[in-house]
């Protein structure tokens, strides 16, 4: 039950976040949203029924509400809806033909596009993740990057233990949320609590570090590693992470830890912002002047203990 | 049992066993998750932690029983020293342990039933016993249950400090048991000592 709260918190905190800076007034929005937006940021909406020969006000589908604040909120801010949608979409009521058509895709728009994301990258993990090769083509983009409100976090985020909670919240998005889970599988979704009881300090565990962490294969060529894997690939030996080669310096720490032992001599020193973990942010100046000291004990002990031997 | 003292009760030396094993292994898995690594491991990281955790509680428990026995019975009082003169008679014991036994002198302050420890023995079992325990213990259980923990002290994250002074009071306990097994072997024999504590009798 206390695990469950914990991850209601999350969710909480991390709309609470997102709400706190939520308009970004340097990108340009394209006037025409406003009128998609009179319908689909509400939950009603209202038309004029021909058959009926009335105005009628019916429910807002609640998947199809859209938060214009999110919207405006996140990466692709400045598109017009019908940058993605069908230009059909601009006569109402729509025709209910358009629902069939297919949306376009990240890659249709950024392929190609290498320079800072790597899409090409991105796109081969994806393909050999266990989302993909499971779920073929139902599992898109969409489904963890919701084009109505994604933003980039872990390259901008200063702030960790955000990045941390917005990056697993997608997961939990659909292994918490049994509705879209089954979207694409008719399997009983997994309890993330019971399957990770295994773990020590869960809630802490949960907090600091992100699913991908354990659950992907890292890359050095990508900021987030997306090549999913099976759960028999997760990382379960606690030295991964909790050693001084901690795996999640290619990771979660990748672009914090251009320095290995800087600050005070920590190794491992950009989580300690974040997280301290044992084993991976032992003192460089305190293992040395632990083992001097422990050193010079042993040796006068051995002395004396000569001494003793010889003069009595 | 002619010219010796009986010292050590029952309660006391079953006591100081446990304490003893209780400590070696709470060093040797700390060092373990310490110096844990991916090429070699000295305990199984998770075997460690867990070890690490039953052997904390039970010193948790071992202390708690230690303090209050020292309350209730007449042991409390070897522990109990007047401050004034300490110093003197620390570096005269020092003395003896550095220059004295060397020359065959006898001990300063010879055991018997009113004095169980020397005046270095008793300052560095109080220090340990009353003060490096106690920070021991209570950092120990703080890192038991770390979402009690700050996440930001003095800008630092709670548990960082908190198992920052764990370590070094940890290190400290270490020291003080390599020279405190050492300084057992300084008996009528070198094994009069270990002896003492199965026995009883000094």
């Amino acid at each position: 039950m206390k695990k469950l709260l914990f991850i209601n918190l999350i969710v909480l905190f991390s709309t609470f976040l997102i709400a706190q800076e939520i308009t970004d007034e340097s990108v340009e929005h394209s006037p025409e949203n406003s009128k998609c937006f009179y319908c689909h940021g509400n939950p009603t909406y209202s038309f004029y029924n021909e058959i009926l020969e009335r105005n009628v006000t019916n429910r807002m589908n609640p998947y199809l509400i859209i938060d214009s604040a999110l919207y405006y909120y996140q990466n692709h801010s400045s598109f017009e809806c019908i940058d993605c949608h069908s230009y059909g979409f601009k006569t109402f009521p729509h025709d209910n033909e358009l629902q069939m058509e297919a949306m376009p895709g990240c890659f249709d728009c950024h392929e190609g596009d290498d320079e800072v994301y790597n899409f090409a990258k991105i796109d081969q993990q994806f393909q050999e993740s266990v989302h993909s090769t499971k779920h073929s083509q139902d599992f898109t983009c969409w489904m963890c990057h919701n084009p109505h409100t994604y933003k980039i976090n872990a390259r901008n985020n200063q702030n960790l233990l955000e990045t941390i909670v917005y990056d697993n919240n997608i997961c939990l998005s659909c292994h918490a949320d049994i509705n879209k889970y089954q979207l694409i599988s008719s399997d009983k979704n997994p309890n993330i609590i019971e399957k990770h009881d295994w773990l020590p300090n869960q809630i802490s565990h949960f907090a600091h570090v992100r699913c991908i962490e354990c659950h992907t294969d890292t890359s050095n060529n990508i900021l987030v590693a997306h090549k999913v894997q099976t759960k028999d690939k997760a990382v379960r030996k606690c030295v991964e992470c909790h050693s001084q080669n901690s795996i999640l310096m290619s990771s979660l720490y990748k672009f914090q830890a251009i320095e290995k032992r800087n600050k005070y001599g920590f190794f491992n020193a950009s989580t300690l912002d974040d997280s301290y973990i044992i084993g991976a942010n032992r003192n460089y100046y305190l293992n040395v002047l632990s083992g001097l000291i422990f050193g010079f004990v042993l040796l006068l002990i051995f002395i004396h203990a000569v001494l003793r031997i010889f003069i009595k | 049992m002619k010219n010796q003292v009986y010292l050590y009760p029952i309660w006391v030396r079953l006591w100081h066993l446990l304490n003893a094993l209780l400590f070696l292994t709470l060093i040797v898995t700390g060092l373990s998750l310490q110096y844990s690594s991916n090429d070699y491991s000295l305990i199984r990281f998770d075997w460690a932690i867990s070890i690490h955790d039953i052997a904390g509680i039970a010193l948790c428990v071992a202390y708690i029983f230690y303090l209050f026995s020292n309350r209730f019975t007449s042991n409390g009082t070897y522990y109990q020293f007047h401050l004034t003169g300490m110093l003197v008679r620390v570096l005269k014991q020092l003395r003896y342990y550095s220059i004295g036994i060397f020359k065959n002198e006898d001990a300063p302050y010879p055991i018997s039933i009113d004095r169980k420890f020397n005046p270095l023995q008793k300052i560095s079992y109080v220090i340990v016993m009353y003060v490096f325990m106690p920070i021991i213990v209570i950092t120990g259980t703080a890192l038991f249950f770390p979402e009690i923990l700050p996440t930001d002290l003095f800008g630092i994250s709670g548990i960082h400090i908190v198992d920052l002074i764990h370590i070094v009071t940890g290190f400290a306990l270490s020291i003080f048991m390599a020279v405190h097994i050492y300084f057992c072997t300084i008996g009528k024999t070198a094994l009069a000592n270990f002896k003492s504590m199965i026995n009883g009798w000094h």
